[in-house]
């Protein structure tokens, strides 16, 4: 009885010397960086890249001394492509992990997820993919396009370069395609294109028979107009989707495909030899030239030891939101989240594409659009760029969300102020 | 006038005057000409192509062919164009007009000359243009399907000749089609025009239909035949289309067959709720991309038939896993179905977690042999290679199954202890032996679909998941225990599947075909093909 109270006792003594010790050193050694990204389940196949990046990233900045005296240090945990798992794991990194920012999520639904965490526990979050927009909060950052910064210029850029009249909105049956359809078809309709030229189709996540699909679209196209296919499909249905269209025979000289959630990465397992020609459209491409890209691709290889890995579009809003936050940390010489959220505001840091990325105050980027075409190789040839645009949050083509703009400066600090009626609240 | 149209009209006066000898200028020239590729934008590059197709000189279609391949690079010192190949970490460069070797450069000293699909496009009208009276039949041919789709009046002239010069029938036919858009698009006489029109829509393909269809819009006589002979087209292609959906479904009905034949032998003859079955396919289109791999490594020469040889690795490596889940797992929870789902569904996810750590998250490319790749059509119907030979590869599959439950001694066994096991056991059957081949058996072939599915879908660790749901429907739909049932079923709900699609669209045709297996289930438990006898009540 007496030896298990002294030792239960010299146990608790241990434990807790331990724990304080831990604590202290996190606290005064280290800035805590949360990294919330699936390693595991179906969206692995996506995350598990931005999670490296991330680590690039901080082993980059604790090699020129890391930030505020102190080095970074990554918390990785797997939410394993779970949606209310994205929640816990966000409570377990800002409440007992007590990290001072967090890079994660991918899709809008893991998103959504975190967001009420975020703001209960007010943290910052990065979020660096394109995504439906209609959405604006305080504790959230971002750093991927919103429609208007790569939807409308691509069927821009298919109106005036290919001269396409008929169009084939085609897309995974969830939000963002929805969204951005919606959004899509507003703008042609604008354009005096007539509802016959416009066919919208959804399909059911993972589809592998584009068969019918693929022949419709072949039909659609045979009305004597240049036909192209806007498409919205996502993750893995896209690989049988680009095969039946080279078995079909559908070359791009005669009905482009246009993607928005393809890029280097996805190509990697198929055969592009068919499919040179289809476009894509990105913020940042692998091929851009310039020396911040080189400099970035040759880090990443050394740092994930292999020379094949490419790079793409999502990396790049992670390496732009990364960097933004250290600036912005740098500037206001505290990680404190209220100062380094207006902080934040008009940061402006490099982006990969030899250009500057600022961050509005509706918390979204300026970004360029570019357009590139697939190659042999299975990278993109960049066709177009734009100048830098601004991320529009609230799309000016849908009824209910063109009134709306958000501006987190204060005094409005509002994510969703109405200009009709003068009220923040939608 | 479109600068494409102005330029072809005077690449093809400047090659009507200088048809009867070869034409050729002077290298310099020329290189002046080419040198102009490497200039400005898309819109620039368009002129210079038109430029240089004008001065019709017999090596211009090979230049251009280059730059179609996107092979062309200008040096960034002095703005020459070369042809560019890879040497290593530079470039090796090419003189484009006399094919001399212009020495190497550094990557960052050349920039290629960008090609979109617009001046794609144009290269191939210029390239169809030059090439039509070429002595090889198979560049006739595609100069005359890209003058085709070109459908430029000024190309008329050389047509002409070339269409009677032409020797091989099927290659003036496409001609005669390519003078018939040229000749609509023309301003030609209404008499002209309308007999134009009627060749065409003597096609009766779909491609006529896209031909005749801007004109259907227009005023007049000529609008009313367009009219009629689309029409007439479309009708006639009501029945191309049914036949063309029926195959579709044939076509998803031999994957569902692949995916379901191995969970057929797990689930329907041996009772157990196999959730890891998708990965045993999985793990097939893995073996398949490790033997390619190792082909291309170490025996280039037979990459065309990793495929093939892929097949008994597959059957082996996914046949040896499933053996070893049911030594290790399943022979304990026999009798236990709830456990054994749950523990199936253990290893899935184990599998599927092993997999992706040994050969990362990403996408996996299996490459399409040449034999297999394209499509050829029947009638108005096309059939891609693929799918014909997936379909082909399942019936195959399905009777060497089928035959060796019956004429083997193995299959023999099977039979006898999924039916009796006590009795097959007194009559000295090794009942334990049995159970573990013939869930070996079963994952063996799902291992083989796996080789099939890397043709058509993604080669990633979570291939499994998308057919697990789709092969229980078919079991169950079929008949637990009856080969015949799932065959019968799978092919029941292809067709339906496709035939619901283009009028419910992919994700109401789903839903529809579920809830309608749902209510067939109430009706008839036993599925289709229900067992009858004493061994179907214990």
């Amino acid at each position: 009885m007496n030896t298990f109270a002294s030792k239960s006792l010299c146990l608790a003594a241990l434990i807790g010397a331990l724990s304080a010790s831990t604590g202290l050193a996190s606290a005064e050694d280290t800035i805590k960086v949360g990294v919330l990204h699936s390693l595991s389940g179906t969206m692995a196949i996506s995350e598990t890249t931005l999670k490296d990046t991330v680590l690039y990233l901080i082993d980059e900045q604790n090699k020129k001394g890391g930030l505020l005296g102190k080095k970074l240090e990554p918390v990785v945990v797997d939410p394993a492509s779970n949606w209310p798992l994205f929640a816990e794991k966000a409570r377990e990194l800002i409440s007992q992990d007590k990290v001072s920012v967090v890079f994660g999520c991918w899709t809008s639904v893991s998103r959504k997820s975190v967001l009420p965490v975020f703001k209960e526990l007010n943290s910052i979050l990065f979020y660096p993919v394109q995504y439906e927009g209609e959405e604006s909060e305080r504790n959230v950052f971002y750093t991927g396009a919103a429609p208007n910064q790569q939807a409308i210029p691509a069927v821009d850029y298919l109106m005036k370069q290919e001269g396409v009249e008929r169009w084939v909105l085609a897309g995974t049956d969830y939000v963002y395609p929805r969204t951005t359809n919606k959004i899509l078809e507003a703008y042609l309709k604008a354009k005096g294109v007539k509802d016959e030229d416009i066919l919208i189709n959804y399909t059911p996540f993972g589809h592998s028979d584009w068969q019918s699909i693929v022949s419709d679209i072949k039909k659609f196209g045979s009305a004597g107009k240049k036909t192209a296919v806007v498409s919205t499909i996502n993750g893995d249905a896209n690989v049988p989707f680009y095969k039946e269209l080279s078995n079909q025979g559908i070359k791009a000289e005669d009905i482009p495909v246009v993607a928005f959630s393809v890029g280097e990465e996805e190509l990697a397992g198929i055969d592009t030899k068919p499919l040179v020609g289809h476009l894509a459209a990105w913020n940042y491409f692998e091929s851009v030239e310039g020396d911040a890209n080189a400099a970035f691709i040759d880090g990443w290889h050394t740092f994930i030891k292999n020379d094949k890995r490419t790079t793409n579009d999502p990396m790049e809003a992670t390496y732009i939101g990364f960097n933004a936050w250290v600036k912005a940390v740098e500037a206001a010489g505290t990680t404190d989240v209220d100062t380094v959220i207006d902080t934040l505001v008009g940061t402006t840091v490099p982006n990969l594409s030899g250009g500057y990325a600022t961050i509005m105050p509706n918390h979204h980027l300026t970004k360029p659009v570019l357009i590139g075409e697939i190659q042999e190789d299975g990278q993109f040839d960049i066709v177009s760029q734009t100048a830098p645009v601004v991320g529009d949050e609230w799309s000016d083509y849908l009824e209910g969300s063109k009134d709306l703009i958000a501006d987190w400066r204060k005094p409005l600090a509002c994510g969703n102020f109405n200009v009709k009626t003068g009220k923040c609240g939608g | 006038m479109r600068p494409i149209r102005l330029i072809a009209a005077v690449c093809v006066c400047l090659l009507s005057v200088l048809a009867a000898s070869a034409a050729t200028i002077a290298d310099s020239e020329l290189t002046g000409f080419v040198r102009a590729l490497g200039q400005g934008d898309f819109d620039d590059t368009e002129r210079a192509v038109a430029a240089l197709a004008a001065t019709g000189d017999e090596r211009v279609a090979g230049i251009l062919d280059r730059l179609g391949a996107g092979d062309l690079m200008v040096r960034k010192a002095d703005g020459a164009v070369f042809v560019a190949a890879k040497a290593g970490k530079d470039v090796a460069l090419a003189d484009p007009v006399t094919g001399a070797d212009a020495g190497t450069a550094p990557k960052a000293g050349v920039e290629k000359i960008k090609v979109n699909n617009r001046l794609r496009r144009a290269i191939a009208s210029a390239v169809g243009n030059l090439t039509l009276m070429s002595p090889d039949p198979a560049t006739r041919r595609a100069a005359a399907e890209a003058v085709l789709k070109s459908a430029d009046p000024a190309v008329l002239p050389v047509l002409d000749k070339a269409i009677a010069a032409e020797t091989v029938a099927d290659v003036r036919a496409t001609m005669q089609v390519a003078r018939a858009t040229a000749v609509l698009a023309s301003d030609a006489g209404e008499a002209d025009k309308e007999a134009a029109l009627s060749a065409i829509a003597g096609l009766g393909t779909r491609d006529a239909l896209s031909l005749i269809s801007p004109y259907a819009s227009a005023e007049g006589p000529l609008g009313d035949a367009a009219r009629k002979a689309a029409a007439g087209i479309e009708r006639s292609m009501l029945l191309w289309d049914a036949a063309q959906n029926v195959w579709y479904g044939l076509s998803l009905g031999s994957v569902l067959l692949l995916a379901a034949i191995g969970l057929a032998i797990t689930f329907g003859v041996m009772g157990v709720i196999n959730m890891a079955h998708g990965e045993m396919v999985m793990i097939g289109a893995y073996s398949t991309f490790v033997v390619q791999e190792t082909i291309r490594a170490y025996a280039p020469s037979l990459a065309d038939y990793a495929l093939p040889l892929s097949l008994p690795v597959a059957f082996v490596v996914a046949g040896g896993v499933g053996i070893l889940i049911e030594r290790s797992i399943i022979r304990w929870l026999y009798g236990r179905p709830l456990e054994t789902l749950l523990a199936t569904w253990g290893v899935s996810l184990i599998l599927q977690q092993a997999v992706r750590s040994l050969f990362g998250a990403n996408n996996r490319e299996v490459g399409t042999p040449g034999w297999m790749a394209g499509s050829f059509d029947v009638g108005q119907m096309q059939v891609t290679w693929p799918r014909l030979w997936i379909i082909v590869f399942a019936l195959a599959v399905f009777l060497a199954l089928i035959a060796a439950l019956k004429h083997t001694p193995l299959g023999l066994q099977m039979r006898a202890v999924t039916q009796n096991r006590a009795m097959a056991a007194s009559m000295g059957i090794r009942t334990p032996l049995v159970d573990a081949l013939t869930f070996g058996l079963g994952s063996g072939i799902a291992g083989l679909a796996g080789v099939a599915l890397s043709q058509i879908d993604n080669v990633s660790p979570n291939l499994g998941r998308g057919y697990i749901i789709d092969s229980f429907m078919v079991v169950v739909f079929g008949g637990v225990g009856n080969l015949w049932g799932t065959f019968v079923g799978a092919m029941t709900l292809g067709i339906a599947n496709k035939l619901l699609e283009p009028y419910a669209g992919a994700v109401l045709g789903k839903i529809l075909l579920l809830v309608f297996i749902i209510l067939f289930i109430q009706k008839r438990p036993r599925g289709l093909f229900a067992l009858k006898g004493r061994a179907v009540e214990q």
